[in-house]
């Protein structure tokens, strides 16, 4: 039986594989580069837990919920960005904005409605509640989330979907030539991938039972759900969960050998994201597949 | 009166934004980067200035020598290594190297120096003259005149010397720069050099009267982006009257809504000027 | 009736006439050439007629529907396609890949669009380069594919935009070749072109275009004897030695 650390770590490494592959759907195969994610994972993460509070709803049907709540905000940010034609870091920026405004709006409320925090009831182990003192419980369900949004990116990546992001990526103006709504597309890759985030987020509240907004809305948590995907490959299937088990051992590693201190794990994630962005703008992913390729090449002449 | 005061006060702290503004346009028009970096880079010429002070004594606007010209060092490096290897990188990219950038220099000005906000106090500056019943903070103005002269100064080398006639060049037009035999490598960290200087400079010239803590930064980066864009990308002149107008509404404003909310106008501002007029507010709009 | 009809179509910018009262007509089944000097706004023509500039006046009409405001996709979807002059294509995906995207326009299925793109990349002569990225491609195999990408859409016309640029003369005549091909598969041609021996030999019928406007219409042996023609525009390449 694995301890607790081993499992939260393993939690931990399909927790952020799975919000990397939610980012990647609009960031990776639609091109649409998010600095704002927090916004959504924010938001499922407090639909859920308010509804919970005040409405007793199950949590299972608040992360449904927040989902579409997600998707709704997607639709809108979306909506406005895309409308008036931003595109790289403008969008990257904007989807920022978005995010930081959605913490302040949160921050503001949150301290007037709730001075000593929100009152999540403690259940223990109950299924109904999404509340488990076994962390293998979270394990699986994760897992299980992971899978989905894994096999997910596999079966959009091969359709006329995943096509059309990809090209709409590579060059706008060439795909609406080719008779694709490049709005229309984009607009659904944000609706998905802000559906998927705040999954993510009501996950994590239930993970940790207790809400922080500059912890949910912050960021940091914007800049560490793109992470996994951009530093493992991002518009690859499998790029997220290579990235997040890099960056989470990383900074496991770091964090035992290291004199810990708060920040220092961010600071490390920092220092890959320029070395991958320099070196391997591609990912780790295309950097472990490339010497394979050049064996292949060698070996066939 | 109290918005007399105001006015005042944001008229004063126009001047600063007008420097970090001018900074970052200055970076993003010669080499269409968005430097993420640049409040990180604000905050270490705070603590050059900071530490000037308290380790040796040196007085903060002696100091501003150091910070500028430490910060354009520092500038000038990593222009040198991190930038120059992704400048044909696509947009992205370069975001997020300098999101990766200032990653490092916030964590590891936390790793080294800690969380807790640290002022400096100066004696001579400590006085608060009353001119008409509003109070005068004197580093605010030496701030606010310095900043202003150093834009000037600033701009007359760019529109004056031949070094800054050839870094307007590239700005407005890479491919022609090229042809007429501008040294582009030069140009670059030069640019990259004089835009984290105006910011070194600026966090020297704000420390006498604002803590300096890691994150800092952010404070001032967001409302720098938000002058930037709404001065126009690139646009020197539009950048000096944006952080005036900005300055200015932000401490009326403050009057009237609470702190949060006033940040919260700050990014509605940025966004809404993104979406209807990318120029910015005195760029004619493209064809 | 024609496929594509333009009456009194004008579009500036900024004060600049790129297109003046323009009126032309490509009946089904043709072979159009438009022609002229550089800065004569043959680009700004295809750019009105495929939706990514409106026109300031007159109307456009393909097939019975009216092209205004309508989107570069929604003018694709009536089945008009075009290339660019300088070629777009997406970098990251394969020939193959690259095609299929066109090939999606009217098949859903995966397998049957890369079948579908695997027939376009055979008639242009691409087959052996189909898992090859676009930046490897040579000119001349850069413009096959954007020529391709396009044909797989299906399009009733077809908006060539200077696909023998800068190619050798074997090449051209590669080119000129499949273009003949393409046509007698069914597809109208509205033709760019600056090869000048290629377009005459290629069009049933010449457009001339200078400053924007229409200065002369006809055979291509009725255009290269027009007096205006020569003076404005064929004098400069075929100047008597």
């Amino acid at each position: 039986m694995p301890s607790q650390y081993v499992i939260h770590l393993a939690v931990m490494i399909l927790f952020f594989a799975y919000l990397g592959a939610a980012w990647n759907i609009l960031g990776g195969y639609a091109g649409q580069f998010s600095f704002g994610h927090a916004a959504f994972f924010g938001l499922g993460a407090y639909t859920s837990t308010l509804l919970h509070i005040h409405y007793g709803v199950s949590p299972w049907i608040g992360m449904a919920l927040g989902g579409l709540a997600g998707v709704l905000l997607g639709l809108g940010s979306g909506f406005l960005s895309f409308r008036y034609g931003l595109r790289g870091p403008y969008f990257a920026l904007v989807m920022l904005a978005f995010a930081e405004m959605l913490r302040l709006l949160f921050e503001t409320w949150m301290s007037r409605s709730y001075p000593l925090g929100l009152p999540i009831p403690l259940k223990g182990t109950s299924l109904l509640d999404f509340q488990f003192r076994d962390k293998g419980h979270y394990f699986y369900i994760i897992l299980v989330m992971l899978i989905a949004v894994t096999w997910l990116c596999h079966r959009l990546a091969r359709s006329r979907v995943g096509a059309y992001w990809m090209a709409i990526r590579d060059n706008e103006e060439a795909a609406q030539a080719l008779g694709i709504d490049a709005f229309a597309y984009k607009l659904l890759a944000m609706a998905i991938s802000a559906f998927l985030t705040a999954l993510g987020g009501t996950f994590y509240a239930q993970y940790f039972l207790t809400l922080e907004v500059n912890e949910l809305f912050g960021v940091q948590i914007s800049v560490e759900i793109l992470l996994s995907a951009i530093i493992g490959g991002a518009g690859t299937v499998f790029g997220p969960l290579v990235g997040a088990v890099a960056l989470q051992l990383l900074s496991e590693v770091t964090r035992v050998y290291v004199r810990a201190f708060s920040g220092f794990d961010l600071m490390v994630y920092g220092g890959v994201l320029i070395l991958v962005i320099i070196f391997l703008p591609q990912g780790l992913l295309e950097g472990m597949r490339r010497p394979y390729r050049a064996m292949a090449r060698a070996l066939s002449t | 009166m109290l918005i007399l005061q105001a006015l005042l006060s944001g008229l004063l702290n126009g001047g600063i934004y007008s420097l970090v503004a001018v900074g970052l346009t200055l970076i993003f028009g010669v080499m269409r980067i968005i430097n993420f970096a640049h409040g990180s880079l604000m905050m270490l010429g705070m603590y050059v200035s900071y530490w000037l002070f308290v380790l040796w004594g040196v007085d903060p606007y002696l100091a501003l020598i150091a910070s500028g010209s430490v910060l354009f060092a520092v500038g000038v490096l990593i222009e040198a290594v991190l930038v120059s290897p992704v400048l044909e990188a696509p947009e992205h990219d370069q975001l997020l190297l300098t999101l990766g950038i200032s990653l490092v220099i916030e964590n590891l000005a936390l790793f080294l120096w800690k969380a807790d906000p640290r002022t400096v106090t100066v004696p001579y500056l400590a006085v608060a003259p009353m001119v008409g019943g509003i109070m005068i903070s004197s580093p605010r103005v030496i701030a606010f005149v310095v900043s202003l002269a150093l834009t000037a100064v600033l701009y007359v080398f760019l529109k004056r010397t031949d070094l800054g006639k050839a870094i307007r060049a590239v700005s407005q037009d890479r491919e022609g720069a090229l042809t007429v035999g501008i040294n582009m490598r030069r140009i670059y960290a030069l640019a990259f050099g004089i835009g984290c200087a105006c910011v070194g400079v600026a966090g020297g010239l704000v420390v006498p009267f604002y803590a300096v803590d890691p994150y800092v930064g952010g404070v001032f980066v967001i409302t720098a982006f938000v002058v930037v864009v709404l001065g126009g990308m690139g646009n020197f002149g539009g950048a000096l009257l944006a952080a005036l107008i900005v300055g200015l509404a932000e401490s009326v404003a403050a009057v009237f809504i609470p702190a949060a909310m006033k940040q919260v106008v700050m990014y509605t501002i940025f966004v809404v000027v993104l979406l209807f007029r990318p120029q910015g507010l005195f760029g004619a709009r493209r064809a | 009736m024609a496929l594509l009809e333009l009456a009194g179509v004008s579009r500036s910018f900024g004060g600049v006439r790129a297109v003046n009262a323009l009126s032309f007509a490509v009946p089904e089944g043709e072979i159009v050439g438009l022609i002229g000097p550089n800065g004569s706004g043959k680009t700004t023509v295809f750019n009105l007629i495929s939706g990514v500039f409106l026109p300031n006046q007159g109307t456009l009409t393909f097939a019975g529907a009216s092209l205004i405001g309508r989107k570069p996709h929604e003018i694709c979807r009536l089945g008009i396609g075009r290339t660019f002059q300088i070629v777009q294509p997406f970098n990251s995906l394969t020939v193959l890949e690259n095609v299929r995207v066109g090939a999606f326009r009217t098949i859903g299925d995966p397998d049957r669009a890369a079948h579908e793109a695997d027939a376009v990349l055979r008639l242009v002569g691409l087959s052996h380069k189909r898992e090859a990225l676009p930046p490897s491609l040579t000119i001349a195999d850069r413009k096959r594919l954007e020529l391709a990408r396009a044909l797989a859409t299906r399009p009733r016309l077809l908006l060539l935009d200077e696909v023998m640029a800068g190619l050798r003369p074997a090449e051209t005549l590669e080119m000129l070749e499949l273009a003949r091909r393409i046509h007698a598969s069914g597809v109208t041609l509205l033709v760019i072109e600056h090869v000048m021996r290629a377009v005459m030999s290629l069009s049933h019928r010449i457009l001339v275009l200078h400053h924007g406007e229409k200065l002369a219409e006809g055979t291509p042996q009725e255009v290269s004897r027009d007096p205006e023609v020569i003076r404005a525009y064929l004098g400069e390449e075929y100047r008597p030695a």
